[in-house]
C-alpha cells in the first residue's frame, strides 16, 4: 500500500471513536437495505411458487390473471387448440384451488390443491417418502413437505383426512422448490380428482403447461395463444408479471420500497455527515500535509481511500448482520420468507457506493479548497 | 561571497477586495544566504507571515519574484511547486500541527512517505532524526503525551527529515518557557546551521535574538531595517 495511503489508514482507524460511528452508519444503512429487499425477495418469491415449482416453460392462461393464485378457468377446447399449434411438442393442463381439510383430531385446515395431468403427471414434486405411482390410488393426496408442513400436523404416509367432505389419504410426501406465501400447506393430487372433490364453475383448467418444440417456437405459440384472446408466458415472465404485481401493486411493494429508498436516504445522511465531519476534525492535518508538499491528487486519493474503507468494511459487516439474523429468524420462524438475492447485493452496493462517492466529493471539496497559508498562520 | 538562498524582489501581497484591501506586505526585497540564520521581527499584524509564506511557496505573492535556488519558484505549477517544497524547504509550523492519531516517529517520517519512501524503512530513517533532537527513546509514543518543547523537537525533526537546505520557522519559542525556547533555538544553530543550510526564523521573542546572524526587521508590512545581531558584535 502507499504511504500516503497508508497515512490515511492510520489516521481513520485510530480515531476509534469517529471509525465506529461511521462504520456504525454504513452498516446500519446496508442492513436495513439489505434486509427490506431481502424480505421484498422472499415474497416474491413464494407469491410464484407454484409457477416455480410446476417449472412448465409456458403458460397458458387467461389475459386477466394477475397472480398464479388468482387463477380465471379455461374452457376445455383451448387445451385441442394449444395442442395443435405447431411448434407445441406437449401440452397439459395444471389444476390450481383451494380446499378445506377436516384432519384426523377434527380442526378445519385450508390447503391449496395441485392437480397433475393424470397421463403425464407434468411438474411432480420430487418424493421423500412414498411412490409418485400412487398418486393414483383411491383417495391419494401427496403433502408437500415445505414451511406449513405442520399445519398438517405432520403427516405420514397412511394419514387420512376428510378433504370437502371426502376421504383423503396421504401416499406420499414430497419437496418442492419454494413454499408458498399464504401460509397454507399444499397437496398434489390428480387432476380428475381435483375436479371429483372440489367444487367448480363451467371451466376447470386453471392453466395449460406447455412444452415448445425448440426456444424459437415460443414466439409463435405466444402469437396463436393471443390470436384466440389468451395469453401465454414463459415461466420468468409470469415470475416477473407476479413480482410487478406484488411490486407495483399491492401495499407490501411499495411501502417495502420506500423505506428500501428511506433506509438509503438516513445512511445517506448519518454517514455523509460523519464523514465530512471527520475530514472537518482533520482539515488542519491534510493543510499540513499540503503545505509540507503532498499534491492535490494525493490528498484527493487519501480521501477516497478513507471513503472506500469505510464503506466496504461497513457493506461487510451489513451483508453478514444480515445474513445473521435472516438465518436466525429461519431456524426459529418457519414462515419466514426473506431471501438475499445477488440483486439485493447489488442494489445495497450501488447505494453504498453512492453514499461514499457523495462523502468523499463533499470532502474532497473541502480539502481542494485548504489554504496551506491559513494552516501556516494557525 | 556567500551563496544566496533565497531572493525576494519587491515582493506586495493584498488581502481581500475593494472596499476592504489590507495591504499587507509592501514592496519587500531581501537575500537570505545559505550558512546564516535570519531572523524576521516586528509588532504583531506587521506581515512576518505572510512574508514568510511568500518566500517559502505557500502563498502567491501579487507582485514580485522569489527565487529559491535559482528557481523562480512563483512561475512552478502548483505540483512542481508542491514537489519542490517538499525537497528543499522544511517547515516548523507555530502550533506544530503533529498528526494525534500517529507515532512520534510515524510523524517524523510523513515528509520521507511523501516522497514515495517505503513505510518502514522512512520510519527507521525517522527514528535516526529523533535521535539527533534527543527523543530516541519517543519514537513510539503518541505525540500529545509530549511536553510543549519535546512535540516542538519531534516537529524539528519531521522539517529536517528530508534533509531539505532550507529551513523555516514561525515563532518557534512562542509557547514555550524562556530557557526551553532559547535551548531549542541554541540547538538549531549548534546541531542543523551549516554552510549548505539556510534558516529563516520568524520572532518577537527578543530572548533569542542573540542566536541570529542578521535580523530583518518588519513594520507595517515593509522593511524598515536589517541589523547585524550581538553575535556579531561580540
Ligand atoms: N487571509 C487574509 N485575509 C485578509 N487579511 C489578512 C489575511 N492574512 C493576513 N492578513 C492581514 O495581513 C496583515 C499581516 O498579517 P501577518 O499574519 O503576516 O502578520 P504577522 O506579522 O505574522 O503577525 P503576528 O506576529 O501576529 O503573527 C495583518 O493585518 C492581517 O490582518
Ligand atoms: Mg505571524
Amino acid at each position: 500500500m502507499p504511504g500516503i495511503l497508508q497515512i490515511a489508514y492510520k489516521l481513520l482507524i485510530n480515531d476509534r471513536a469517529k471509525f465506529a460511528a461511521l462504520l456504525v452508519g454504513i452498516t446500519f444503512a446496508v442492513f436495513l437495505m439489505i434486509e427490506m429487499t431481502s424480505l421484498f425477495a422472499g415474497i416474491l418469491s413464494r407469491s410464484s411458487s407454484t409457477v416455480i415449482n410446476i417449472g412448465a416453460s409456458v403458460w397458458v392462461m387467461d389475459p386477466a390473471v394477475q397472480t398464479v393464485a388468482n387463477t380465471i378457468p379455461l374452457p376445455d377446447y383451448v387445451l385441442d387448440e394449444v395442442r395443435s399449434i405447431p411448434g407445441v411438442k406437449y401440452a397439459v393442463p395444471l389444476y390450481s384451488g383451494a380446499a378445506l381439510l377436516k384432519l384426523r383430531d377434527g380442526t378445519y385446515q385450508a390447503a391449496n390443491v395441485i392437480g397433475l395431468d393424470d397421463t403425464s403427471l407434468f411438474g411432480r414434486p420430487q418424493m421423500l417418502a412414498g411412490n409418485i405411482e400412487d398418486i393414483y390410488a383411491e383417495n391419494a393426496f401427496i403433502a408437500i413437505k415445505d414451511s406449513e408442513f405442520y399445519k398438517l400436523e405432520n403427516p405420514a404416509v397412511g394419514t387420512e383426512f376428510e378433504l370437502n367432505d371426502h376421504r383423503g389419504v396421504i401416499v406420499g410426501i414430497a419437496r418442492v422448490a419454494s413454499s408458498a406465501l399464504f401460509g397454507v400447506p399444499t397437496l398434489y393430487t390428480t387432476y380428475n380428482r381435483c375436479l371429483q372433490y372440489i367444487p367448480n364453475t363451467r371451466f376447470t383448467m386453471s392453466y395449460l403447461l406447455v412444452e415448445p418444440k425448440t426456444a424459437a417456437d415460443v414466439a409463435t405459440i405466444k402469437a396463436r395463444v393471443a390470436a384466440r384472446g389468451y395469453l401465454a408466458l414463459t415461466r420468468d415472465e409470469f415470475v416477473q408479471q407476479i413480482s410487478n404485481f406484488y411490486m407495483y401493486h399491492t401495499g407490501i411493494g411499495t411501502n417495502m420500497m420506500l423505506m428500501t429508498l428511506i433506509s438509503f436516504i438516513v445512511g445517506l445522511s448519518i454517514s455523509g455527515q460523519t464523514f465530512y465531519t471527520f475530514i472537518l476534525e482533520n482539515i488542519d492535518k491534510f493543510g499540513a500535509l499540503k503545505a509540507i508538499g503532498a499534491k492535490g491528487r494525493e490528498l484527493v486519493s487519501m480521501i477516497l481511500f478513507q471513503a472506500t474503507f469505510v464503506a466496504l468494511t461497513g457493506y461487510g459487516i451489513g451483508v453478514g448482520l444480515c445474513a445473521a439474523l435472516i438465518w436466525l429468524a429461519r431456524t426459529h420462524l418457519p414462515d419466514y420468507a426473506a431471501m438475499i438475492t445477488f440483486g439485493n447485493l447489488a442494489t445495497a452496493f450501488v447505494m453504498v457506493v453512492i453514499i461514499a462517492a457523495v462523502s468523499s466529493y463533499f470532502g474532497v471539496r473541502r480539502v481542494l479548497s485548504i489554504e496551506p497559508f491559513d494552516i501556516f498562520r494557525g | 561571497m556567500a551563496k544566496a538562498a533565497i531572493e525576494a524582489v519587491g515582493i506586495n501581497k493584498w488581502f481581500g477586495v475593494e472596499p476592504v484591501r489590507t495591504h499587507a506586505v509592501k514592496d519587500v526585497s531581501f537575500v537570505a544566504n545559505f550558512g546564516e540564520m535570519l531572523y524576521v521581527v516586528g509588532p504583531s499584524g506587521s506581515g512576518k507571515t505572510t512574508m514568510l509564506s511568500m518566500i517559502s511557496g505557500i502563498l502567491r505573492p501579487t507582485s514580485g519574484t522569489v527565487k529559491v535556488e535559482d528557481a523562480d519558484i512563483w512561475s512552478l505549477s502548483s505540483d512542481a511547486l508542491a514537489e519542490f517544497r517538499l525537497k528543499h524547504i522544511g517547515f516548523v509550523f507555530q502550533d506544530y500541527h503533529l498528526f494525534p492519531r500517529l507515532t512520534t516517529a510515524e510523524n517524523v517520517a510523513i515528509p520521507l512517505i511523501l516522497q514515495h519512501r517505503e513505510w518502514t524503512a522512512a520510519v527507521k530513517d525517522a527514528e535516526r532524526n529523533l535521535e539527533i533532537v534527543g527523543l530516541k527513546d519517543r519514537a513510539q509514543l503518541a505525540p500529545v503525551k509530549l511536553s510543549g518543547g519535546e512535540q516542538q523537537r519531534v516537529a524539528i525533526a519531521r522539517a529536517i527529515a528530508s534533509r531539505p537546505d532550507i529551513l523555516i520557522f514561525d515563532e518557534p519559542t512562542a509557547s514555550l518557557d524562556g530557557d526551553t525556547g532559547r535551548n531549542i533555538v541554541h540547538f538549531v544553530r549548534e546541531q542543523l546551521l551549516t554552510d549548505q543550510r539556510c534558516i529563516v526564523i520568524v520572532t518577537h521573542d527578543s530572548r533569542i535574538y542573540e542566536f541570529a546572524d542578521r535580523i530583518i526587521r518588519m513594520e507595517d508590512g515593509r522593511v524598515t531595517g536589517v541589523d547585524r545581531s550581538q553575535l556579531d558584535a561580540q
